[in-house]
């Protein structure tokens, strides 16, 4: 079955707890479908670059999601139709990162590109 | 011998081992090839191939979409 990351935006006024729960809906949705979460990675309250409906900021979550494509169907119009969500991001990607995502590994990297600038 | 208007050819950033993977959510990466008033800077300027900057430029797109990134800076 195809790969795919799925992103969304939770409303700002949303306790941590609500937004797990935001997240384990979404999961019970691929999982009653035959399909697989393989990791969810919560990034926490970020801020945005922009005013997303009156939003500053917003509680990103990621799902990596091995289902077929009826299933992102229906996960997005589940998701279009909950209002604590502001926006989500769904790609199809050829493999699944392993381990932590970029937002989450920022910190090592930065330490990396230190030692390149000194090198160079 | 000194060619005064030689400038050597730089070589794409995202070439070679350990280049780093162009990803939507690095969103420390991509802003490196931005300009502040946040627009995508051109290739001629940042030496990364045509094939890089498609995916460069997709990239920067996606992380706008989920307010990771800026459309325009005023």
């Amino acid at each position: 079955m195809p790969l795919y990351e799925h992103v969304f935006l939770a409303r700002q006024d949303l306790s941590q707890a609500q937004v797990d729960a935001l997240a384990a809906q979404a999961t019970e949705i691929v999982e009653s479908n035959q399909g697989k979460v393989t990791k969810t990675e919560t990034w926490g309250l970020k801020s945005l670059a922009y005013k997303i409906d009156r939003n500053r900021k917003a509680h990103f979550v990621l799902l990596n999601i091995d289902a077929a494509g009826t299933v992102i169907q229906e996960l997005e119009r589940q998701t279009r139709i909950n209002e604590d969500v502001i926006r989500y991001l769904t790609v199809r990607v050829d493999e699944h990162e392993e381990g932590p995502s970029a937002m989450m590994r920022k910190t090592d990297r930065d330490r990396k590109r230190r030692d390149r600038e000194e090198y160079e | 011998m000194a060619r005064p208007f030689f400038r050597r050819r730089k070589s794409c950033p995202f070439e070679g081992k350990n280049a780093p993977k162009i990803d939507y959510k690095d969103v420390r990466l991509l802003q490196g090839f931005m300009s502040e008033r946040g627009k995508i800077v051109p290739s001629r300027i940042t030496a990364v191939s045509a094939k890089r900057q498609r995916e460069l430029a997709q990239a920067i797109k996606r992380a706008r979409q989920i307010g990771l990134l800026p459309y325009l800076v005023k």
